[in-house]
């Protein structure tokens, strides 16, 4: 890139030359699988959305109400000092209407992500999670209203997808 | 002054950027450091330290992807790290290198970017999946360019953005890059072509991001002493800062990159700068989608909240604009190999202060550059200032 | 809450995941050389820094000590010494093997590196042994370290 330079290494190859056989390649595909562990305060959380609830955390120095719960406030470094329910309704932060796949391959129905900040929780406390019932996705807008669309109790297992979606309300 | 010892850049390297470049990364490596040392009149005898900068193991797909890659950085039985901050690393490498220099502990340090994104197939894109909670966040299926989107959108948002102007960001650094020999996306396209290319994850459309790489970039960072023995043209790293916000990007603001304005302000006290778009001559901010090289630039201070989209459609931006961003292409126009394109940025601020740009110079008197770079869960800062 | 002891992780509240992600790696400059000798001719190349005298094998681009680009190529031949080697009886799964299976270093006359392979007919195997490499029929190379099916006893 300088002026200096008049050659720059590196061997170009198109992608299809990988599937025609002109590179030399070696293959691998790894096999690890994994248990995450919910840990300790996101377990309360899931064992509370069993029951249809949201549980958040709270710092009784910074004043926070916080969701997803911590066992520690990142701001003052001290331990949570109580529990408390939040809404399951919200306004929808910010949102984007995705026509990929995690792996990069295209879909048809696009799926719609948003942040949501619940309502009870402290400013700027959202949840990721889907909206659905939206109808065109193009009137979908910062600041709509959300509230949680549950499985059934029989279907709860205690993760994150007891709730199945946001769905847009009317004030 | 900051540090035992004031620290020169005396030489860099770059390889090509491709979608698939045939070396392994080892080779990659070799060829940047190489043709830094030989840029800088050094040989590999000369160093005294080396600090490579990689994301994650799994692009390259290998493990303990820092010791894999030491051989082809220069490494062999001499002082070694590997530093990884997300997308941030590319600039991080320089500070780390900085540090081992301004300590005192070491005369010279090479340092060497590397990333061959192109050994994760079908798209690497799958591999960044793993970034995410996985009790909270992965269950919903999380996709990398998702965040993206809900950072773009709630940007626009706050400051009634269009997309049009964010366009604009897309269309100079493609053109931009058509000067630039190594580039892999250079193109003149227009705001319509950017509007009209594939939405991907609404806001964020096919010509709103950059590639995915394979590359290569190096520098060789020496002390005062030794920077008046190899050149005439040493180029100061006067200013460094980095800074990281919180995991729970979901209650972040996500419009405003807090974490890049601190990491900007501790580089430009250490560098004395007190009023920034003045008295900073050439920019790169980070720019793996168009968007983000506004909120990057409101976040180095270069202008005010909101203010970037404005300055890019008058042209303020432009080559031969009062405050000229990503010359080289960036990483739209040149391609995104994650800690190569961070660092390219680094080696381009170089050459533009030493004037060795060639079709890609800025006009006029050149003494300060910033480069800056970005990553993790969108929570990465990392600034150097250079000057003349 | 108290910080439990829990030492099977299907106990905690958990997800389960994998990382989907597959690989294909670029052999490279030097190593696309390398295997295709081992395909196409059933040699083993090293290849020589004049600088710092030493033979490389497998080859490589470049020096790693002078970092000098490395042009000189040798064949080293097919004949290597045991240098250290191990008796595998578990599998990489942790399962047992029907049979020990033994890998070992092979160290080429005079060269740095080595290879890792396999050593095959034979169950006797000691550091310093001569061995050979047998490859597999020309059809089923892949330009592959497996062309070298494995090595042998040449005593």
């Amino acid at each position: 890139m300088s002026a200096k330079i008049k050659h720059f290494p590196g061997e170009p190859i198109e992608t299809r030359e990988f599937r025609e056989g002109k590179v030399l390649t070696e293959s691998f595909k790894p096999k690890a699988k994994y248990a995450w562990s919910a840990g300790i305060a996101v377990s309360r959380f899931l064992e509370e959305l069993k029951n249809g609830r949201i549980i958040a955390s709270t710092c009784s120095k910074c004043k926070r109400i916080m969701v997803p719960p911590r066992i520690y406030c990142e701001k003052c470094f001290k331990p949570t000092d109580g529990w408390t329910y939040v809404k399951d309704t919200g306004v929808i932060n910010t949102f984007s209407v995705s026509f990929l796949a995690a792996d990069a391959t295209r879909l048809k129905e696009p799926i719609v992500v948003a942040i949501i900040d619940l309502d009870g929780a402290s400013e700027n406390m959202g949840i990721v999670h889907r909206i659905e019932e939206y109808g065109d996705w193009k009137e979908i807008k910062i600041g709509m209203r959300v509230k949680a669309v549950w499985k059934p109790p029989e279907e709860r297992v205690g993760a994150i997808t007891d709730i199945k979606y946001f769905k847009p309300v009317k004030e | 002054m900051f540090g035992k010892k004031r620290v020169a850049i005396v030489g860099a390297g770059v390889t090509l950027f491709r979608r698939n470049l045939k070396e392994t990364g080892k080779e990659l490596s070799y060829h940047a450091a190489k043709m830094a040392l030989e840029q800088a009149g050094m040989e590999l005898r000369d160093i005294q330290s080396v600090v490579m900068g990689t994301a994650p193991d799994a692009f390259d797909g290998v493990h303990m992807k820092g010791e894999y890659l030491a051989d082809g950085a220069g490494a062999y039985h001499k002082p070694y790290t590997r530093v990884f901050v997300g997308g941030g690393t590319g600039v991080f490498a320089p500070l780390a290198g900085w540090w081992h220099v301004a300590s005192g502990q070491f005369d010279t340090c090479l340092v060497v970017c590397e990333e061959k994104m192109s050994s994760c197939y079908p798209h690497p894109q799958y591999a960044f999946t793993t970034i995410f909670d996985p009790v909270l966040e992965r269950p919903i299926g999380m996709n990398l360019i998702w965040i993206f989107a809900l950072e773009m959108n709630r940007y626009m948002h706050k400051h009634n953005i269009k997309k049009e102007d964010i366009a604009l960001v897309s269309v100079k650094n493609k053109r931009n890059a058509l000067d630039n020999p190594i580039a892999q996306l250079a193109a003149n396209i227009t705001v319509e072509d950017v509007l009209n290319s594939e939405v991907m994850a609404w806001p964020v459309q096919r010509l709103d991001v950059s590639p995915t790489s394979d590359g290569a970039a190096a520098a060789v960072l020496v002390s005062e002493d030794v920077a008046k023995e190899v050149t005439d043209n040493p180029i100061w790293i006067d200013g460094v800062g980095w800074c990281i916000d919180s995991t729970q990007w979901t209650n972040r603001d996500l419009y405003y990159p807090d974490y890049v304005e601190y990491a900007a302000r501790m580089a430009y006290k250490m560098a004395g700068i007190k009023n920034p778009p003045k008295e900073i001559d050439v920019a790169e901010p980070y720019d793996p989608f168009d968007y983000k090289e506004l909120h990057h630039m409101e976040g180095l201070l270069l202008c005010k909240k909101g203010e970037a989209p404005k300055l890019t459609r008058e042209g303020v931006t432009q080559r031969d604009g009062d405050l000229p961003t990503c010359p080289s292409g960036g990483l739209l126009g040149c391609g995104n190999p994650i800690a190569a394109a961070g660092m390219m940025k680094v080696c381009e601020i170089f050459w533009q202060l030493r004037g060795e740009a060639g079709k890609r110079q800025v006009p006029g008197d050149l003494r300060t550059g910033v480069a800056q770079a970005w990553g993790d869960l969108m929570q990465y800062g990392s600034v150097i200032v250079l000057r003349r | 809450m108290s910080l439990e002891k829990i030492t099977n992780p299907f106990d905690a509240r958990h997800w389960i995941g994998h990382m989907e992600a597959e690989y294909r790696y670029t052999l490279g400059i030097a190593g696309e050389r390398f295997f295709k000798e081992i395909k196409e001719n059933e040699r083993i190349m090293g290849v020589k820094c004049p600088k710092c005298e030493v033979v490389f094998v497998p080859p490589r681009l470049y020096c790693e000590k002078c970092f000098a680009k490395l042009e000189e190529w040798v064949d080293v031949g097919k004949r290597g010494e045991v240098y250290t080697y191990t008796i595998a009886t578990i599998d990489i799964d942790g399962k047992r093997l029907e049979k020990p299976q033994i890998y070992a270093l092979i160290k080429f006359d005079g060269a740095c590196g080595g290879l890792i392979h396999r050593i095959g007919e034979t169950e006797k195997v000691y550091i310093g042994m001569k061995v050979e490499a047998v490859f597999k029929p020309p059809s089923e190379r892949k330009a592959s370290i497996n062309d070298i099916a494995y090595f042998k006893p040449a005593e």
